[in-house]
């Protein structure tokens, strides 16, 4: 039973972190209707950003904080060079344009940080486990980040929920034409978005470099599963892509976990191993199409047309 | 689909754009017939084998390119074909099976019915689903050939021996390999061309600009799109043999998303409304590649901006700098 | 006045032939280097580049009196990539000899492209169990061992400490596979579980560990090679098992993780075929100059790959810097006849090299650097278990 608190907890961890992806993924494409390739790239450079800063104010916090900053910032200079040429065209010109940018990102990391990656160590504090239940530890690093990540979830909620530029984002999620046509300085209002989003995205790849390494191309794996989060939530919509990231992340933890074993009642020992990894590695998938079929716009869709 | 000319300059300076294209696309071929001869001459044998990649995959991209530019169907999934027709021909391989009069139609079969699986489930959605599901079948392909550990998992498999033809033709012959190949890739592009202009790809192609106007008319579109994308899906099968062939080694790599994304680029690349557009992006991309990292030691800074410039600036890839063709 | 006269003339004629001769017969010696630069595991990479280069230093930048030139490629660990970088040195570079491999996966992707043009080749680490036995070239050499070996002393380690029940964790490719069943050959006890990650990108082994502790096993064995030795001890640490369920290792903790676990990789043993103490003449030239030229210590891919330097060297001088006759380098290289880092150096049939195993741990030194000591040898003369599967006699 603790064994399956434990995964649990794993896997709400994962989606949270999923989570922080796909918020920006999915405000991205319900409101600039922008495939966004390159999203992976931002949660990369957060990362990279993180690890430099760290090294530089000798302090986790502070360069995490920097990071933050910086991704913002790249992100929206992103937005208005290069992204906004993009919107209105169709989303084969989105996947070609954003798939250079993702490998323009790749090679500009090569360059300046090496191809040898980076470590972010954590303060020594953090590496403990820490007894949440008798008999149950946990790593108190992914407790903080379940909690700092809901934080920031409540965070973004309250900015949705009960901002005027949080009224703004969801009419643009539901009908684009008609913001524009109230006068709404639709062009900051996009550049404020993307900003958002580039942010969550490299506030993601922070938390997570601690645990996994800083390395080029970390974003490709996580930005599929972004993408299926994205689907299965319902294109546009925050409150989707929370219980998606959630349903997504402990699916993948438990199937990883548990698919083996119950294979196992069938099968010999190495064919439950090999095809319980290839059946739990395609849990989320199996979930994202059952969804399709029962609601074709995903769980909470945004847009009403 | 070509708008015909009123006026008579206009149709003179239109049929020039049509005698460019067909000059260009017939020295694209005599160029590539060529290859062979210069790499016997310059002793360049990583030449031969950079083309013969070149051909097969845009036998690939052609493939995508029948349902994606003509029918509107964005498939981000494609590269599964290839990887199921090149496992075909590597666990036939394995298991002593080495005459490629079975492996290939196994290859094109095996395929063609993945196609026509994925296509009923997913041709029910539109847009972004339908990418986004296409993408989904084909992770799921990517991860079953991951779990075959009887032939390499996530290490891949070696093809000792390229399938057998007799006395046909001997494929170990890198020369013969490649003209077949070549051979193959006239023969797809005339096929292509042949459904497109038929009346069963008038309906595809009027299904992608306004469905419920040819169901309404009395086509029904659902199995249309459905027989094009398992013709698609059995041709990049075959593409996917001729890989497993060429490359000696097959591993779940061939069908990651990002192969898939090649793919798109590659047709987009090209121009998505013709011919020998995916022929010309395959080129354009791979020689670019290959280039710019013997050139300098970071290609992509100069290959991402140029694939973000085709798609801020081209409309109708590098076919379309010819125009002359609508785009729509 | 003074005229040149003809024999000046054809004395000068006779004197540019045989300079021009000589300058046909200065052959530059190609090598394609082959290993990971990229990601975590780049640091493995560099620290066979490195010695590598050390060691052309050492004989002067010439193997068998010829010059030398050295092509680096990134495999990026994955064997697609290896394969065709292994295309490309054979095809379009036209090489001498092809050095490397890291990941026994790539090798095996690799193999056929180099024993099909006889490349003569000279593996620094990959041990693939298949590369032993039933696909083992008369032109392919090993200066490493096979996977099973380094394990399976390790499994006679745990014999001597009396764990009864082991978890195994290691990576889903050719070597993880090989290194848990290597354990199998020698552990007596019992396996009460086993867990293969997918391998490179799964870096998070909070699942694996868990379900390791949840069976309660008196030990865990793991393998994790590069970065991902330092992610799982580290996690494993995290997780709070240190001091509750010990850990022996395999290629996990060496010269290059060590530096970033420091404390938490003592008493976590492993076993080697090279430590960095070892006492032989060699080895003391090599730790100290590669100390003094990069300020670190090396690791055993290192020591490994500085002695393909040797090992070419005395083939080419052996065949007097002809390469054409691969008869004649075969026999040469299998002499084996250079001053290893690890003592004495000698093949099996199957290329493999037969050689000691020593228990290593890690110390902290009084300066509070960290290093890797022998403790004692584990196992002599060890010949890998696959040779009988190798036609070669």
């Amino acid at each position: 039973m603790l064994y399956f608190i434990e995964q649990c907890l794993n896997g709400i961890q994962l989606g949270m972190l999923l989570f922080m992806l796909a918020a920006g993924l999915t405000l991205i494409f319900g409101i600039m209707d922008l495939v966004n390739l390159a999203h992976g790239s931002l949660y990369m450079l957060g990362a990279y950003f993180a690890a430099t800063f760290a090294q530089w104010t000798d302090s986790f916090v502070f360069g995490a904080i920097l990071a933050l900053g910086a991704t913002a910032i790249v992100g929206m200079a992103l937005e208005v060079v290069v992204i906004r040429r993009l919107y209105g065209r169709s989303h084969l010109d989105h996947v070609l344009g954003t798939f250079g940018l993702l490998l323009f990102f790749n090679e500009l990391v090569r360059l300046i940080w090496g191809p040898a990656g980076l470590t972010l160590s954590l303060p020594s504090e953090m590496l403990n486990a820490v007894q949440i239940l008798p008999g149950l530890f946990y790593p108190l690093y992914r407790l903080v980040i379940i909690a700092v990540t809901l934080v920031v979830a409540l965070f973004l909620y309250f900015i949705i929920m009960r901002t005027r530029l949080g009224m703004l984002i969801r009419a643009g999620a539901s009908n684009r034409e008609m913001v524009g046509a109230l006068g709404i300085n639709i062009k900051l209002l996009y550049t404020l978005v993307f900003g958002l989003g580039a942010a969550l995205a490299g506030f993601a790849g922070l938390m997570q470099a601690p645990i996994l390494t800083v390395q080029i191309g970390m974003g490709e794996n996580i930005l599929i599963a972004a993408f299926v989060v994205v689907t299965i939530g319902g294109i546009g919509s925050i409150r989707g892509a929370f219980v998606a990231s959630l349903l997504v992340g402990l699916a993948d933890t438990i199937g990883r976990t548990f698919v083996p074993d119950l294979l196992h009642v069938f099968l010999s020992e190495a064919a439950s191993s090999s095809l319980g990894r290839a059946v739990s590695s395609m849990m989320i998938y199996v979930v994202m199409a059952l969804v399709l079929i029962v609601r074709p716009e995903g769980l909470f869709p945004a847009t009403s047309k | 689909m070509n708008p015909r000319p009123k006026s008579g300059m206009a149709k003179a300076w239109y049929a020039g754009l049509v005698r460019l294209r067909v000059a260009i696309n017939v020295g694209l071929v005599v160029l590539l017939v060529f290859i062979p001869v210069y790499a016997a001459a310059t002793g360049d044998a990583f030449a031969l084998t950079l083309f013969t990649r070149v051909v097969i995959l845009a036998m690939a991209a052609l493939s995508l390119n029948l349902i994606m530019g003509f029918g509107g169907m964005v498939s981000f999934g494609h590269a599964a074909y290839l990887g199921i027709g090149g496992y075909a021909v590597g666990i036939l391989a394995k298991e002593g099976i080495g005459s490629g009069f079975v492996q290939w139609p196994v290859a094109v079969a095996a395929s063609a019915f993945y196609a026509l699986v994925v296509g009923a489930l997913s041709l029910r959605t539109r847009g972004v689903y339908f990418i986004m599901i296409t993408l989904a079948f084909a992770q799921m392909i990517y991860y079953v050939a991951i779990g075959l550990d009887p032939y390499g998992g996530d290490d891949g498999l070696t093809i000792y021996h390229r399938s057998q033809f007799g006395n046909l033709v001997n494929l170990n012959n890198k020369t013969l390999f490649y003209y077949l190949c070549l051979v193959l890739l006239l023969a797809s592009i005339y096929l292509v061309w042949r459904i497109v202009n038929s009346r069963f790809g008038m309906v595809i192609q009027g299904a992608r600009s306004n469905e419920r106007r040819m169901s309404a008319i009395g086509f029904p579109t659902f199995r249309y799109r459905l027989v094009c994308f398992v013709i698609a899906g059995a041709m990049c099968g075959l593409a996917g043999a001729l890989l497993a062939n060429h490359t000696n080694f097959i591993s779940p790599a061939m069908m990651h998303w990002t192969r898939s994304g090649d793919l798109i680029v590659m047709a987009v690349l090209g121009g998505m409304q013709a011919m020998f557009g995916p022929l010309i992006g395959a080129l354009t991309y791979l020689l670019l590649e290959e280039g710019l990292s013997r050139v300098t030691e970071f290609p992509n800074l100069i290959l991402g901006p140029v694939l973000l410039l085709v798609a801020i600036s081209f409309r109708g890839g590098i076919d379309g700098l010819i125009g002359g063709v609508r785009r729509g | 006045m003074r005229v040149v006269s003809w024999r000046t003339i054809v004395s000068a004629a006779v004197c540019a032939l045989v300079a021009g001769q000589a300058m046909a017969q200065d052959k530059t010696i190609k090598i394609g280097f082959i290993s990971t630069f990229s990601g975590p595991a780049a640091a493995i990479g560099n620290d066979m580049k490195n010695s590598f280069e050390l060691g052309l230093d050492h004989y002067g930048r010439k193997l068998g009196g010829l010059p030398v030139a050295v092509i680096y490629a990134d495999d990026q660990i994955k064997p697609e990539v290896g394969v065709q970088k292994t295309q490309e040195f054979i095809e379009s570079d036209h090489v001498d000899f092809v050095v490397g491999y890291i990941w026994s996966n790539v090798l095996l992707a690799s193999l056929k492209p180099l024993v099909d043009s006889k490349t003569m080749t000279v593996v620094t680490n990959a041990g693939a169990s298949q590369f032993a036995g039933q696909l083992c070239s008369p032109y392919a050499f090993s200066t490493s061992w096979q996977n099973d070996q380094t394990p399976a002393a390790v499994g006679r380690y745990m014999n001597q400490k009396g764990v009864k029940t082991a978890f195994l964790i290691g990576p889903n490719y050719a070597a993880g596979k090989d290194m848990l069943a290597g354990v199998q050959t020698t552990f007596k006890g019992q396996i009460v579980g086993q867990e293969l990650t997918r391998w490179p990108d799964q870096l998070d082994f909070s699942a694996e560990l868990s379900k390791a502790r949840a069976t309660q096993p008196d030990a865990i064995f793991a393998f994790y090679p590069g970065g991902a030795g330092v992610q799982f001890v580290t996690q494993y640490a995290q997780a709070g098992l240190k001091g509750q369920i010990p850990l022996y290792t395999a290629f996990t903790i060496d010269g290059l993780s060590l530096p970033r676990l420091k404390d938490l990789a003592i008493g976590v043993p492993g076993a080697q075929e090279w430590v960095a103490d070892l006492p032989n003449a060699a080895n003391k030239k090599f730790v100290a100059d590669y100390k003094a030229k990069y300020n670190a210590t090396p690791s055993f891919y290192g020591a490994q790959t500085y002695d393909a330097v040797g090992l070419i060297d005395s083939a080419v001088t052996a065949v007097k810097g002809d390469l054409t006759d691969k008869e004649d380098m075969r026999k040469e290289m299998e002499k084996a006849d250079f001053q290893s880092v690890r003592g004495g150096f000698k093949f099996g049939n199957n290329h493999i090299p037969i050689q000691n195993f020593y228990l290593q741990d890690a110390v902290k030194n009084p300066d509070g650097s960290y290093s890797l000591h022998t403790v004692a040898t584990i196992v002599k003369d060890d010949q890998d278990r696959f040779h009988d599967q190798c036609p070669m006699k």
